[in-house]
């Protein structure tokens, strides 16, 4: 039902409707506080780990130690009572009860009933069972003022006759220090979970911060600044290398787009003048008697102009599809100089009628990786072009190596091209003025500019002294 | 000889439907890609005309279908897209020649013939003969009305394409295409200069001209009347 989606349950508050609870949202929704929590789990987990260890080692040491006391005092005694009975027992614990030897040592000797023959505490300690075996139990503290009860451990002992033995050690110092240490590693935790708490946060801020101005720049890109860049770190770390390819491909995408208005500008305008001239002959035909002999020819001429404006059309996309660089499944090993032969023979007897010489002169075996029909298309336009320009004389292709390229000339005995125009010729549309009155589209050299760089090549216009010297410079193909 | 167009612009299908008719073909047109494979297949066509971007089927995917079926009528595809990377996906695909949009009437009528005369007989031949002129694939040699004729290779290949489509006309593009296999269109004359070398060796000493110009479609190479 429609209304379903319409109504919404208007009692329910809306979640974190607060800035920054907003942001803290925002902030638990990214990878980078996915990061940190999971480095702060893991570093506190490890913290805690050994902060529980190095404590119950501690106290097992002490406690150790406390038994070991207890133990030796025990033989001690055992030996007494073997060689001296009872009462050598009571003297003995009356002598090491008297002597205040600092060492906390706790004695008893009672008789069954529990009243105290010797020893150094006042009465049976309360919490002790009258069991034998290892016994835990308070005493009250006797050397400070006010009354305390220290915990203290010790060996209950039944001797014959029901008399009763308490042989113990006041743990308070022991239990102190446990406290110590678990005080002291209480805070050393606290303070280590606060620096990673800290750390983390600061890890992940930075990270999203990096994240967030690549995301501000993509979308201020997006919203038509195409000339942004994201910010560099000037660390060179992959944060540096990925602002680094993204700002190469907006580069790109500037460069295309740029030259894509341009292109369409010039298509706009050059394309205008034999619209018009088409429209008007068609208008002359139409106004002719259909009978008539002009009407006839002024259709004819129609019909050539749009097949010129097909032909530029033509051009353009042939141009277009060479700049857009994509992988061409046409390409293959061509041997230059058996293409500029194929070409040149082409050409040949238009040359000769025209009045000129055509010579080839190529070093065998110069291979590059390319496309026959667009390479073919480029030495046609080469070859078009002097035919139109030169006048006559020779045209001379030659098919080199140097440095390890491959290069192919073509050059006239024209009239040239000055070294001031020889970067703009490349330009769509471009005509310098003594060519503009002859037919042609001024795409021709786009398209070889074109297609040499589709094939890593450099095109470069020279001298011929006199006439004009085109280049081109392939790398070879090495097998 | 009935032609099937499959053209989704109604413009361009009238203008094919009634320049077909007034060369003497029947036409039937469709101009979707589903009906037109349905057309394709019911058969009785001597070739089919097909645009390559068409609504419900792809003008290639159609003839995919077309060729899986095993029916093999020439088909001549039309298309805006013209890269040598389109055409060979289009002859790929089943297509038996390519023309790229917009073209003229003539070209396509010269190739749909073209196409027409190889799907009926095209029996393995070594010796072709227009009149008395006599081309043999074997010796490599040319001669007319008994007197041997000197040709350069790039002549007797032209000569031969234009033997094989005797008495039809064949246009600029198509000898570009054929005998030299390139796919532009030169801003230069080339193609005239190489006909009418041609013409003078193989014209110029006899009585009657066998290589005729066609004013704005090509050549036709055929007995003169």
């Amino acid at each position: 039902m429609a209304t379903d989606k319409l109504i919404l349950p208007a009692a329910r508050p809306r979640p974190w409707r607060l800035p920054v609870l907003a942001n803290l949202r925002r902030l638990v929704g990214t990878h980078a506080f996915r990061l940190a929590a999971l480095y702060f789990a893991v570093f506190a987990l490890s913290v805690l780990g050994v902060l529980l260890f190095v404590y119950w080692t501690s106290a097992d040491f002490v406690e150790r130690q406390t038994e070991a006391t207890l133990n030796a005092e025990v033989t001690g005694l055992a030996e007494q009572y073997a060689q001296r009975g009872l009462s050598g027992l009571v003297q003995v614990v009356a002598a090491r009860s008297a002597g205040n030897r600092g060492d906390r040592m706790l004695y008893l000797v009672t008789d069954p009933q529990g009243r105290p023959l010797a020893g150094n505490i006042a009465g049976w300690p309360k919490g002790a069972p009258a069991r034998a075996g290892w016994v835990s139990f308070t005493i009250a503290a006797r050397s400070k003022g006010t009354l305390e009860r220290d915990p203290a451990r010790g060996a209950l002992f039944i001797i014959p006759g029901g008399y009763r033995l308490l042989v113990g050690r006041d743990i308070s110092d022991a239990a102190a220090f446990r406290n110590r240490v678990r005080e002291t590693l209480s805070w050393a935790g606290l303070v280590a979970l606060g620096i990673g708490l800290v750390g983390g946060a600061a890890m992940s801020r930075n990270l999203l911060r990096r994240v967030e101005e690549v995301n501000r720049t993509s979308e201020r890109v997006m919203e038509g600044h195409l000339s942004d860049r994201v910010p560099m770190g000037g660390t060179g770390d992959e944060f540096d290398q990925l602002a680094q390819n993204l700002n190469r491909m907006l580069d790109q995408i500037e460069r295309l787009m740029t030259a894509m208005r341009e292109v369409t500008d010039n298509v706009a305008h050059d394309l205008k003048t034999p619209l018009s001239r088409l429209r008007a002959r068609l208008e002359l035909a139409l106004l002719a008697p259909a009978d008539e002999a002009g009407g006839i020819a002024a259709i004819g001429a129609a019909i050539e102009e749009a097949d010129r404006l097909l032909a530029t059309f033509n051009a353009l996309l042939s141009i277009a599809e060479a700049e857009s660089g994509a992988p061409r499944r046409a390409a293959q090993p061509l041997e230059l100089g058996q293409l500029a032969r194929a070409a040149a023979e082409l050409y040949e007897p238009v040359a000769e009628e025209k009045g000129f010489r055509m010579s080839i002169a190529a070093e065998p075996g110069v291979v590059i990786r390319g496309d026959r029909h667009l390479l073919s298309q480029v030495l046609a336009n080469l070859f078009d072009n002097a035919l139109k320009y030169a006048g006559g004389g020779d045209i001379s292709v030659r098919v080199f190596r140097a440095a390890g390229r491959a290069i192919l000339e073509v050059a006239d005995r024209g009239p040239g091209i000055a070294e001031r125009d020889r970067e703009v010729v490349f330009d769509r549309f471009v005509r310098l003025e003594p060519s503009r009155s002859t037919p042609g589209n001024g795409l021709g050299l786009s398209l070889v500019r074109a297609v040499a760089r589709l094939h890593d090549g450099i095109v470069e216009l020279g001298d011929n002294k006199p006439g004009l010297n085109v280049r081109l410079d392939f790398p070879e193909l090495v097998k | 000889m009935k032609i099937l167009v499959v053209e989704d612009d109604p413009e361009t299908a009238a203008y094919l439907a009634k320049g077909l008719n007034e060369s003497g073909y029947t036409v039937d047109r469709c101009g979707d890609g589903r009906e037109g494979l349905y057309l394709a297949s019911s058969g009785g066509y001597s070739a089919i005309v097909l645009d390559r971007m068409l609504p419900g089927m792809d003008g290639l995917q159609l003839l995919g279908a077309l060729r899986a079926s095993e029916i093999r009528t020439p088909a001549l595809i039309l298309s805006a897209l013209g890269s040598v990377d389109d055409r060979v996906k289009g002859l790929r695909a089943g297509g038996d020649d390519y023309l790229v949009k917009p073209f003229a009437f003539s070209e396509l009528l010269a190739r749909l013939e073209a196409l027409l005369r190889r799907g009926s007989s095209a029996p393995a031949t070594t010796r072709l003969r227009v009149a008395d002129l006599e081309l043999d694939l074997l010796t490599r040699t040319v001669r007319r009305a008994g007197k041997s004729i000197d040709l350069l290779p790039r002549e007797f290949r032209l000569l031969e394409y234009m033997m094989r489509n005797a008495g039809h006309v064949v246009t600029r593009t198509m000898l570009l295409e054929h005998v030299w296999d390139y796919h532009f269109d030169p801003q230069t004359n080339v193609i005239d200069v190489h006909v009418s070398r041609l013409r003078q060796k193989i014209d110029k000493s006899f009585d009657s001209p066998l290589l005729h110009t066609v004013r704005g479609a090509g050549y036709c190479l055929r007995p003169a009347e």
